[in-house]
């Protein structure tokens, strides 16, 4: 038996947009993450050094304002990590290892920045 | 066509040389040899998301297989470097076949150092100690934990979250010794203690048996996987001698990650990193000296640890600091601890205080001056000595 047997799991779309404006729309099982959905699928964009676990701002996105009221608030320390992302903050700045993937969110859109380091 | 970049080791070091070899433009053949079945992983997690039954163990999986695929970087796992053929470049399997290389890559980790007990101890390090070790905890009821540094506290908080009665025995007098300041192995003790986590300190390793247990893990640190290197007649002094750009003195065979002893300014000399940042950032540097953009590898080490709700995160390297001094209240479990050596700022260690930690980053790389009491003064915006 395989270590990583996959089960099927439903699915949300999420459109990835590069800085320079490629777009990407990938299945996300739902319960995983907007990092994790990007690099299980070889989005570019996101680097994700720390592996989730909130340590790096190396997976910062700018989400689709329409989306913004839509996701879990901001925890303390996604707070104050997202103060020193490479790019600079947006209004619609988020940690992609910290939005996880809801049916509701099906169809979330987000933007990379330009460099994440 | 060169024969390609052979890469030793599947961990996050190696997987990450393939990884930034192909973004950097690589076109030749890439082939990673992991000792371990599977895809290549993750450690950090084991210890944490996974053995608190938060995330399943395929989180921990570094890319799914297409990646590799569609990067064309050739995997061998399960196998294993057991030869190093400098005449002919290529490194020999211990299934027997062998890979040619124009450039060889030895992230061969590190292994557990191991108790000379007569009972039975579990070890956390790979993927399948971590599945098992989650399985026994399951089952067990009192816990003993040989090792008070990172992976056993956080093993033992795990266990304690999961009602477990659990015993961590530790040789030294304070916890995380080698790596922390005093005030902070006393808030982790006293962490702990809250959580209802029991403790001897100073403990011998012959009393270790004698202390009642239906579990016993051991975290009491790592030996550098140098044979290979060693075997071949590559300089070796706890861990494989490199020079700035991670070469050996053979300028085709390089070693990053556990396994590699290289100068670091922030040591202050040479030294030996455990850590995630360790080994993607030297996998960074060796994937673009390989592809003719050699740049010294200089950055700000950085690690953490999640324990109970606390997270710690750690930039520079406090060893031999000679002054430490508190930012904001301990008893607030929000305050981070600043390390000088000779006045100069060596280090930060952060307790639910990312701001501190990311801004650390860089007032360690920019080699910032700032004084303790500058550190001390909580009116300070660090953000502004950038």
């Amino acid at each position: 038996m395989s270590l990583f047997k996959r089960t099927p799991k439903p699915t949300a779309n999420v459109t990835y947009i590069s800085s320079a404006g490629e777009q990407r729309e990938i299945a996300v099982p739902i319960g995983s993450s907007v990092m994790e959905g990007a690099v299980n699928n070889g989005v570019s964009g996101i680097v994700a050094e720390c592996g989730g676990a909130c340590m790096c701002a190396t997976c910062h996105v700018y989400v689709d304002e329409s989306w913004l009221d839509k996701l879990q608030p901001i925890a303390e320390d996604e707070e104050e990590m997202l103060n020193n992302t490479f790019c600079k903050r947006q209004p619609n700045s988020r940690l992609g290892c910290q939005v996880h993937l809801t049916e509701e969110l099906d169809g979330l859109v987000v933007t990379t920045p330009e460099a994440q380091q | 066509m060169p024969a390609g970049v052979v890469i030793a080791g599947a961990g996050q070091g190696g997987f990450q040389v393939a990884a930034s070899l192909r973004s950097e433009g690589y076109d030749s053949a890439i082939t990673l040899i992991g000792e371990e079945p599977g895809l290549p992983y993750q450690r950090p997690p084991l210890s944490k998301a996974f053995m608190a039954g938060k995330q399943e163990i395929e989180a921990a999986r570094l890319r799914p297989e297409a990646f590799y695929r569609d990067q064309r970087i050739d995997l061998l796992m399960g196998e294993r470097a057991v030869h190093i053929d400098h005449a002919n470049r290529r490194v020999e399997l211990a299934s027997g076949g062998h890979v040619p290389y124009s450039h060889l890559v030895l992230a061969t980790g590190a292994r557990n150092r191991l108790l000379p007990l007569e009972r039975e101890v579990c070890y956390l390090r790979t993927r399948e100690e971590a599945i098992g070790l989650r399985e026994r905890l399951e089952g067990a009821r009192e816990i003993l934990i040989i090792g008070g540094g990172f992976i056993g506290l956080e093993i033992a908080a795990v266990a304690r979250s999961l009602g477990k009665r659990v015993l961590v025995v530790e040789a030294q007098g304070r916890l995380m010794a080698r790596v922390v300041a005093p005030v902070l192995s006393e808030f982790y003790r006293d962490l702990h203690l809250s959580q209802g986590v029991e403790f001897v300190f100073g403990t011998a390793e012959r009393e270790i048996a004698e202390y009642r247990a239906d579990l016993v893990v051991a975290g009491i640190g790592v030996l550098p996987n140098v044979e290979l290197a060693e075997s071949c007649g590559l300089a070796v002094a706890d861990g494989i001698v490199v020079d700035e750009y991670l070469r050996t003195a053979n300028p085709d065979i390089y070693a990053i990650g556990d396994c590699a002893s290289h100068p670091n300014r922030y040591a202050g000399g040479r030294t030996r990193i455990e850590s995630v940042q360790n080994a993607v950032d030297q996998a960074r540097s060796v994937a673009a000296g390989i592809v003719g953009r050699p740049h010294p590898y200089d950055a700000v080490p950085w690690f953490w640890t999640d324990q109970f709700h606390i997270k710690l995160q750690m930039v520079g390297l406090s060893q031999g600091c000679d002054r430490s001094v508190a930012r904001g209240n301990p008893e607030s479990e929000k305050f981070s601890v600043f390390y000088f050596r000779q006045n100069r700022l060596i280090a930060i260690d952060s307790i639910n205080r990312p701001a501190d930690h990311m801004v650390g980053r860089k007032l360690l790389a920019a080699g910032t001056r700032l004084t303790p009491e500058q550190a001390r003064d909580l009116d300070l915006d660090l953000r502004e000595l950038v």
